[in-house]
């Protein structure tokens, strides 16, 4: 059964006509054509798929669409401000926190919402805060460095 | 243009391609050919461009354009190793142009040549030498064009960012793009070209940050599931429960049923596909399949055993002196057996891949480390010419050696034209668990033996499944044989196997275990006649590169000798791979009986170092990786069933697993670039390992050094 559901996405208002048990996941990626969110597991294990809602980092694998009625979501593709890199996205680029990039969208979203409830990080809070996102080209030391440089 | 006339160009210029869409591809402008394959895969390309009138013997190509732009066509692809970033680096400073000038196109099937993969960390070592080369020859070609435009002597011009210029009359200029306009020059490298001194290095040598960066940070990038077309149909495909069951029957009554799927049933091919990949997988879970099951109950326990007793024949490297002569001089013997199961590659990116015909032909975006065979095996399944079968550049997201095959490719074709629509396939992450290339479970057996002053008499090693990558001897042994039973590959390069699944590449293949090895027989030897474990490699190796890599590793750790176990719970490792010599010292804890890696030091000599910041990010990216084959990852199974499924149950390593990772380069300027993307991955077991035993005196001679290995060592 399709329903309306609006809510926020990268600043902009919303609505989209989807099932309401849908995963944000994938309809981030099909019908909204923002495939900067990646699909890793599937179970919310390996935070590829991290988005922010309500400031909040969430699993966007396990998380039903219905669910973002009213609420603001952020992805990848809203970080920046037009060419302007978000200080966590410049970190990462400068610090050399990327290979692959896979994990990448994820990792920086899963920071980003780590800083807004604490813009001051210890490398332990980080660590921990971290800790459910992967990366196998295991660029860890310098995605640490890069939340690091960018945590007051 | 009059400098077309020049007769130095002219009698070097080779014939342009016979093949037109080709030359539609070289075009106008200056271009130099080069090969940087093997021998076999300038005969592939021989084969493909054999009767079209052109040269054959070439795998890449550099082309300065009409308006100045330089673009690199390499078959090699991006991993995110950072060999696009690297390699333009290159270009651009035997050019003397800036590096935002530099395009590399990499990986287009139709616009590349040949190559045979992106593996074995030769992009650098290998493509590198000759890509420089083939810059500098394109820079002596526009210094004689600029010569006699400017009619000013060769020696006295000067290159500054895409400008040749007199230096005695900085008025006297003329830009590439000036030069390359209107020429159709083509030149084959000939190895004759003079590549600059390191001296004289301007981009080479600097730590450039990656230029693919921007677009990953971004969410830009683009992988092979994230190309779309309005009509494109996302495709589920039905698995076996076990490797090497055969199908009784199915029902995809369900599946049809649901609105908007349409199921395939084709030569085996069973799919369900849908424009939401949702409902693709709900369609494919609804189908009932029945499989005969093959009788097998070989697990993770019995394997070893299994694949000894299946071994075939040896065969026999570096032999050397005489074993029974070697074993009667010795004052003390070793014999061990060292064990490790098989591994998952597990990219963060699953197996993808979309293709879309058009008219007769057929495109397609894959995650792979082999666009070229993937084009093959696409353009034999399905019937067609190969250069109708166009496998598109994208990002890839790891491979690690799992994405040597790409069978998702094929699947993903044969649905195209099945359906007439474009297709996407992805392995869900159960899925690239189940079908990847497992790293083979491997035995290494080694009989060695030192004299009363610790020095090494005799080394029988054998080494069961894990290849010989990793074990040649670069200890002063003088009674030595080194005996490979099996290959790494297994099942992978065809031919039988006892492996209960086929087996394949992982980061490094074969040499993780190779060293695990035979540095913790070498600390066992050291142990034995109580000596520090790096001056008993140091007084068995006469290696002027090995022991510089240790003896800097010891200084910057601060290190200080002591025979183990000392109870510090320090370790050494150190290996060669991919021509790079590297050494690595780690140092650990116990916690709750697991290991806690605190500290490792790497130290690295790959020869010139092109991007340091980039060789670095590649080091401490293998030591992290390294941790999970050494602490951690483990394929659970039965005969071919796969209990490995996801994350929770494949442990890798993450940020509460990091240890301070303190890597550097060891500056050789002597020796061309060498390999970068998997030496440092090689002694992170044998290093962890010896630094439990000089913790608390244990040795686990099999990986992964969980908690329960642990203890029953301690036992």
């Amino acid at each position: 059964m399709k329903e309306t559901i609006k809510f926020t996405l990268n600043g902009k208002p919303t609505s989209i006509n989807v099932e309401g048990d849908r995963t944000l996941l994938w309809v981030l990626r099909t019908d909204l054509g923002l495939t900067g969110t990646k699909f890793g597991c599937g179970k919310g294990l390996c935070g590829s798929c991290t988005v922010v809602i309500d400031k909040k980092a969430v699993r966007s694998c396990r998380f039903p669409v219905k669910d973002i009625s009213g609420k603001e979501v952020l992805t990848i593709e809203g970080l920046a401000q037009g060419d302007t890199l978000h200080p966590l996205q410049k970190a990462f680029l400068e610090q050399g926190a990327v290979q692959c990039g896979f994990c990448t969208s994820g990792m920086l979203l899963n920071a980003y919402a780590l800083l807004l409830e604490n813009p001051s990080l210890t490398r332990d809070e980080i660590i921990k805060g971290m800790d459910n996102n992967l990366c196998r080209c295991s660029a860890h030391t310098r995605i640490v460095q890069a939340i690091e440089s960018v945590s007051t | 243009m009059e400098v077309n006339n020049s007769k130095e160009i002219q009698k070097s210029t080779i014939d342009p391609f016979g093949r037109r869409d080709f030359m539609k591809i070289v075009g106008s402008g200056i271009v130099v050919f080069f090969a940087s394959g093997s021998a076999i895969e300038s005969a592939v390309h021989a084969a493909q461009f054999r009767g079209m009138g052109g040269p054959t013997d070439f795998n890449d190509f550099l082309k300065i354009a009409e308006d100045g732009s330089v673009t690199v066509f390499t078959g090699k692809v991006e991993l995110g190793q950072g060999n696009t970033t690297a390699l333009a680096q290159m270009a651009a400073d035997e050019l003397g142009v800036s590096l935002d000038s530099v395009t590399m196109i990499m990986g287009d099937t139709e616009l590349c040549p040949y190559d045979m993969g992106t593996f074995g960390s030769m992009s650098i070592r290998v493509l590198g030498p000759q890509l420089r080369g083939a810059a500098a020859e394109a820079r002596e070609i526009l210094l004689v064009l600029a010569s006699e435009q400017l009619d000013k002597p060769k020696s006295q011009l000067k290159i500054e960012d895409g400008v040749i210029y007199d230096e005695k009359d900085r008025a006297a200029r003329v830009t590439f793009g000036q030069l390359a306009k209107g020429q159709k020059i083509t030149r084959k490298l000939e190895g004759r070209a003079v590549t600059k001194p390191v001296s004289e290095f301007t981009i080479m040598g600097k730590s450039i940050t990656r230029l693919d960066g921007i677009a990953k940070v971004t969410g830009k990038a683009k992988y092979s599931g994230d190309i779309r077309f309005p009509d494109l149909l996302y495709a589920r495909v039905l698995r076996p429960p076990a490797h090497g069951a055969t199908l009784k029957s199915v029902d995809t009554s369900e599946a049809e049923k649901m609105p908007g799927v349409v199921v395939v049933n084709e030569d085996g091919l069973i799919a369900a596909l849908h424009a939401d990949p949702e409902i693709a997988g709900k369609a494919i879970a609804s189908i009932k399949s029945e499989y005969d099951i093959p009788a097998g109950d070989v697990d993770e326990n019995t394997i070893f055993d299994h694949l000894v007793n299946n071994a075939p024949r040896p065969q026999e490297r570096e032999p050397k002196g005489d074993l029974a002569e070697g074993e009667k001089i010795s004052a003390t013997l070793f014999e061990e057996t060292y064990l490790n199961g098989y591994g998952a590659q597990a990219p963060i990116e699953t197996h993808t891949a979309c293709a879309k015909i058009d008219g007769d032909r057929m495109n397609v975006w894959i995650s792979t480390q082999t666009p070229f065979s993937n084009q093959s095996e696409i353009a034999r399944t399905l019937g067609m010419q190969s250069e109708n079968v166009r496998v598109m550049p994208v990002f890839v997201g790891g491979g690690f050696g799992g994405k040597n095959s790409a069978p998702q490719a094929v699947e993903a074709a044969r649905l195209a034209k099945i359906t007439g629509k474009p297709v996407q396939v992805f392995h869900d992450r159960e899925e690239e668990f189940f079908l990847t290339v497992y790293r083979p479970a491997a035995i290494v057996k080694i009989k060695s033996g030192i004299d009363d002053r610790g020095k090494i008499t005799l080394w029988d090693y054998n080494v069961y499944f894990a290849g010989d990558r990793g074990a040649e001897q670069y200890y002063d042994v003088p009674n030595n044989v080194i005996r490979t039973y099996g290959s790494a590959m297994g099942g992978m390069m065809g031919g039988s196997s006892p492996h209960p699944f086929a087996t394949g590449t992982w980061r490094a293949p074969g040499a993780n275990m190779n060293i695990f090895a035979k540095e913790s027989q070498i600390d066992i030897m050291a142990a034995k006649c109580k000596m520090d474990p790096l001056e008993f490699r140091l007084q068995n190796t006469s290696d002027p590169r090995m022991r510089r890599v240790l003896e800097q590793a010891a200084k910057r750790f601060g290190y200080t000798p002591a025979a183990a176990p000392s109870g510090r719970g320090i370790g050494f490792g150190c290996g060669i791979d991919a021509g790079t010599y590297i050494a690595e010292i780690a140092e650990i804890e116990l916690q709750n009986g697991s290991i806690k890696v605190k500290k490792i030091v790497a130290a690295q000599d790959m020869g010139i170092c092109i991007n340091p910041k980039g060789a670095l990010m590649q080091v401490e990216g293998c030591i992290m990786m390294g941790l999970g084959y050494t602490l951690t990852e483990d394929i659970s199974f039965k005969g071919g069933r796969i209990f490995t499924s996801n994350f929770h149950n494949y442990k890798m390593p993450r940020f509460s697993m990091l240890p301070e990772i303190d890597a550097f380069i060891v500056k050789n300027d002597d020796l061309a670039p060498q390999g970068g993307g998997e030496p440092g991955v090689v002694p992170v077991g044998a290093a962890v390992a010896n630094a439990l035993y000089d913790l608390a005196g244990i040795r686990v001679f099999q990986m992964p050094l969980t908690a329960e290995r642990i203890k029953a060592a301690q036992a």
